[in-house]
């Protein structure tokens, strides 16, 4: 691996070195490996009272087969009970030796702000029991769905708690926040899933939302979660190399057929990844006049339409604005934004993408935050959420879904190019204290397409170790 | 053949006091405090000279010479030298199964009455038991060499060298029962605060049942004890939060306070027919209505070593179709306040009733003000196979005298076990 400094500051000498001169301490985080448990180790579970999540909550920590404990609180025994989960007894006043791998908390009982107290209850004698890589889920309701007022703000105010422990959390742990619209009750299997799997190594400090489902699955637990992409065709662009690469293996992992497509100049590269996936490769400038039409013609010809398309091929031209010329700016703008768009329009037009398809774009932390010199690239990735948020409902209604992933600091060509003080910046401005993998935006992107995750549409989701940058 | 069931009647008990290992009682031996118990039962209800059905006792300790003890008691007392007797052993719920036993055979027609009882001692017990250090000896005594000695010496564990059979190890996991119980109440999230509680409780309610004469016609002094010896009036929560932790580690909640000492004592218990009582003119305190016991797999399952309870009731009451909150009285045996508060806690627990016992809602809850009315074994001491009699006994006089009801007790025994049972009175 590229990173020298995680490899130096793991050895004894580094470490110490590091640990004296207060240098952060990047810790080797845990990846999914296939057939792996999703939870490596045990889950606490608890809930603010009145919450409204406890049985959907405990039914996914019972069908992930996570060993859970819970206080004995009637409510939460009642809901494991419910969910058939066998869940043991955590009692902080007798906390004895347990650590957990994972904190689930039930929120959507805080109705006001007084109520949040409730959240210090549980994480106080909790937090320090996380172990390394663990995962802390904090679940409420949408502000906008809140009841009231008082509601909405407590509701709201969880965003600065799980940021604050997204921060505070070491060795790796990390802490996200998922808000439940009132009937999406039933639609947070795989979102809880992705969070407490190590497939989310590199998320941190994020906002979920999910939204009742067009197609709620009637048993979740008797999907195919090894491959919950067989059968489908999934299109990603610039699949050639990098993250791209990266997104094409995971998707083909969890099985689907994968079509990459690249530019006819790394035609040899596409081909032998996609022989390798057993996928095919479609050689394609995605800024060309007619690539929409040559792309619906294709997909429909070869392989009956698609039903996930990843937009990935994205490219930089940095300058500053003032010495940025009009190509620079036109083909960043042109491929990271306008092409997505029409590519967007012909496969919804054609109908090429079929019922239930899902839509994921790869945005950017910089255009989130902006950096200088992207101002074109900036304003291009920025381009992509405001395209991902208002495409959102249109695409609902044919039963779509489409989303973003924004990636921070990744570990690729592109960023072993950068100059060393802004790649040593970008890797460790972030609560993980180093960059992530392509794998990392690969696991982000194949959670947001997969069948089962209906509920999730317009979410922005960073994968950037919770940066500093755009927070 | 068809046969009309009889109701087996608690028509009494007798016990003496149960005192510390090692003190008033470490020369007596179990025959001999036995004896003493039945000798005062027998006086009691005037049964000198009778020939009952049968006398079923039994001990956890037993020396080998002491292999026909019930018989062998009977024999020295004032019953009928024509009165059969066996012995019986279930750990510690020993004289609670006796007591079943004798009442099964009563209801069955096959005797009119019947003595259950127990005894055991802890001061005069078998060394012999431990063994590890048995078959290290027999070992040593094998090899040859002074290095092959010195090896197998090596071997030699310090548990292995105490020689009380009481607090040695299960003989599958080579926990002792308090490490055991130690492991369930930190997986059930037990408070050292709410052991403490449940202890100050049994003492305060022991206490006041010696002050206001309960204890009066439920025992008789033995070797200058008039009282059992463990109980301290005056214990509270606070004294009891001072003590160390014995079990659990330095961090564990169970004290030599919250946990049963070591005792000496024994206790019988007098069960006929309802008609036999009546020839008599004795009082029928209470009907014996109901019994089950149950085990469970703590060596390669996962379930606390003395949790057996915990299902055993649950079977219980769905046979009498009763409800838990439907008994009256409830005697929870205090091997351990941790034992007592695990048990409580599955009961009241969803997670429990589904998973462990597949049913729909939780047992149910015990009102505490209902539990152990008159102490429990954390007070009165807990001569292993003496406290089914004493309960058994201070139950039926308690559903008595509060004109009637339903009174339950539960026991946990080693080896995963539990015995239970139900008595019902119809008051005086
Ligand atoms: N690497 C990072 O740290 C990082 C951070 C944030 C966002 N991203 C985004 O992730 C995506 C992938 O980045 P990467 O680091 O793998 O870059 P990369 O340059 O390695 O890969 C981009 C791929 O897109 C293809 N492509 C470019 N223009 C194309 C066109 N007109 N038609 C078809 N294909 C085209 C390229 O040939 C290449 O294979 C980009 O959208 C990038 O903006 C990367």
């Amino acid at each position: 691996m590229s990173d020298l400094y995680t490899q130096l500051v793991n050895n004894p000498i580094g470490k110490l070195v590091a640990s004296n001169v207060g240098l952060p301490q990047p810790v080797k985080l845990d990846r999914w490996s296939p057939y792996a448990s999703v939870v490596d180790g045990q889950a606490l579970f608890g809930a603010a009272p009145g919450g409204r999540l406890l049985t959907a909550i405990a039914k996914v920590l019972a069908m992930v087969e996570v060993s859970t404990s819970t206080s004995l609180r009637t409510d939460l025994r009642e809901a494991c009970a419910a969910a058939d989960l066998d869940a043991a007894v955590f009692n902080p006043e007798a906390p004895g030796e347990q650590r957990f791998k994972a904190l689930v908390y039930d929120a959507s009982g805080i109705k006001s702000s007084e109520q949040l107290a409730e959240l210090r209850a549980f994480f106080g004698p909790s937090i320090r029991r996380v172990q390394p890589s663990g995962r802390v889920l904090v679940v409420g309701t949408p502000p906008e769905n809140a009841g009231s007022p008082k509601e909405a703000a407590a509701q709201r105010a969880l965003e600065g708690f799980v940021r604050s422990l997204g921060k505070e959390l070491r060795y790796g742990a990390t802490a996200q926040l998922v808000y439940v619209a009132p009937g999406a009750e039933d639609d947070i299997t795989s979102t809880l899933r992705f969070l407490l799997a190590p497939k989310s190594a590199y998320v941190s400090g994020q906002v979920l939302r999910v939204t009742p489902a067009p197609d709620t699955p009637e048993n979740p637990g008797a999907l195919d979660w090894d491959l919950p992409l067989a059968g489908k065709v999934a299109l990603v662009t610039g699949a050639s190399r990098g993250i791209g690469a990266a997104i094409a293996t995971v998707l083909a992992r969890d099985g689907a057929h994968v079509v990459g497509l690249d530019v006819p100049a790394l035609g040899d590269d596409l081909r032998d990844l996609m022989d390798e996936l057993d996928g095919s490769a479609f050689e394609l400038d995605i800024t060309d006049v007619d690539a929409g039409e040559q792309l619906v013609t294709h997909l429909t010809a070869a392989h009956g339409g698609v039903d996930v398309v990843v937009h990935n091929a994205g490219i930089t031209r940095d300058k500053t604005l003032g010495r940025m010329s009009a190509d620079q700016w036109d083909l960043v703008i042109g491929i990271n934004l306008t092409a997505e768009e029409r590519l967007n329009d012909a496969l919804l037009e054609a109908g090429t993408l079929r019922k239930g398809g899902r839509i994921v774009c790869v945005s950017s932390m910089n255009g989130i935050a902006g950096a200088a010199g992207q101002t074109n690239y900036a304003t291009s990735k920025a381009g992509v959420i405001g395209m991902v948020e208002a495409m959102a409902p249109v695409v609902a209604k044919q039963g779509h879904t489409i989303n973003a992933v924004a990636p921070g600091f990744i570990e690729t060509a592109m960023t072993a190019a950068m100059p060393i003080g802004p790649r040593e910046a970008g890797r460790r401005m972030n609560s993980v204290s180093q960059g992530g993998l392509p794998v990392d935006v690969a696991e982000a992107i194949a959670f947001f397409a997969k069948p089962v995750s209906g509920g999730l549409n317009g979410n922005v989701l960073r994968v950037c170790g919770q940066s500093l940058l755009g927070a | 053949m068809t046969q009309k069931l009889r109701r087996a009647a608690i028509v009494g008990g007798n016990r003496i006091p149960f005192a510390r290992s090692n003190s008033t009682y470490a020369e007596a031996s179990n025959q001999d405090m036995l004896a003493a118990a039945l000798e005062g039962l027998v006086s009691r209800y005037g049964l000198e000279g009778e020939r009952l059905g049968e006398v079923v006792a039994g001990a956890v300790l037993k020396h080998s010479r002491d292999r026909d003890l019930t018989r062998e008691t009977v024999l020295g007392s004032r019953l009928s030298p024509e009165t059969p007797a066996y012995d019986v052993q279930q750990a510690c719920g020993t004289g609670l199964e006796a007591a079943i036993l004798v009442a099964n055979k009563v209801a069955l027609g096959q005797i009119d009455v019947g003595i259950a009882g127990g005894v055991d001692t802890t001061s005069d017990a078998p060394i012999s038991v431990n063994d590890d250090l048995r078959r290290i000896l027999i070992d040593l005594n094998r090899q040859k060499t002074n290095a092959g000695r010195l090896r197998t010496l090596a071997g030699v564990r310090p548990g292995q060298l105490v020689p009380d059979f009481p607090r040695n190890a299960e003989p599958r996991t080579g926990l002792s029962m308090g490490e055991h119980q130690a492991i369930t109440a930190a997986r059930w999230g037990i408070t050292r605060a709410a052991q403490d509680e449940l202890t100050a409780a049994s003492h305060t309610n022991l206490a006041a049942a010696y002050d206001r004469g309960f204890m009066n016609d439920l025992m008789q002094p033995y070797l200058g004890q008039e009282r059992d010896q463990n109980l301290r009036p005056d214990s509270t929560v606070e004294k009891l939060a001072k003590l160390k932790p014995v079990f659990g580690g330095p961090d564990g909640t169970m004290t030599a306070g919250n946990s049963t000492p070591l005792s000496d004592g024994a206790s019988t218990v007098l069960i006929a027919s309802e008609e036999w009582a009546k020839e008599k003119g004795l009082p029928v305190l209470a009907y014996l209505s109901h019994a089950e016991t149950a085990a469970v797999d703590y060596v390669g399952g996962d379930e606390g070593l003395l949790m057996a309870p915990a299902y055993a009731v649950p079977r219980m009451l769905a046979r009498a179709g009763l409800t838990l909150e439907e008994l009256d009285l409830y005697e929870l045996h205090e091997a351990f306040a941790a034992q007592v508060l695990t048990t409580l806690a599955a009961w009241e627990d969803p997670v429990f009733a589904r998973e462990k016992l597949g049913l729909d809602a939780a047992v149910g809850t015990v009102d505490r003000t209902k539990l152990n009315v008159n102490g429990g074994s954390l007070a009165a001491g807990h001569p292993f196979a003496a406290t089914g009699g004493r309960i058994v006994a201070s139950l039926a006089k308690e559903l008595h005298a509060r004109g009637g009801g339903k009174g339950l007790i539960s026991v946990c025994a080693a080896g995963g076990q539990g015995v239970v049972a139900i008595l019902e009175s119809e008051g005086v």
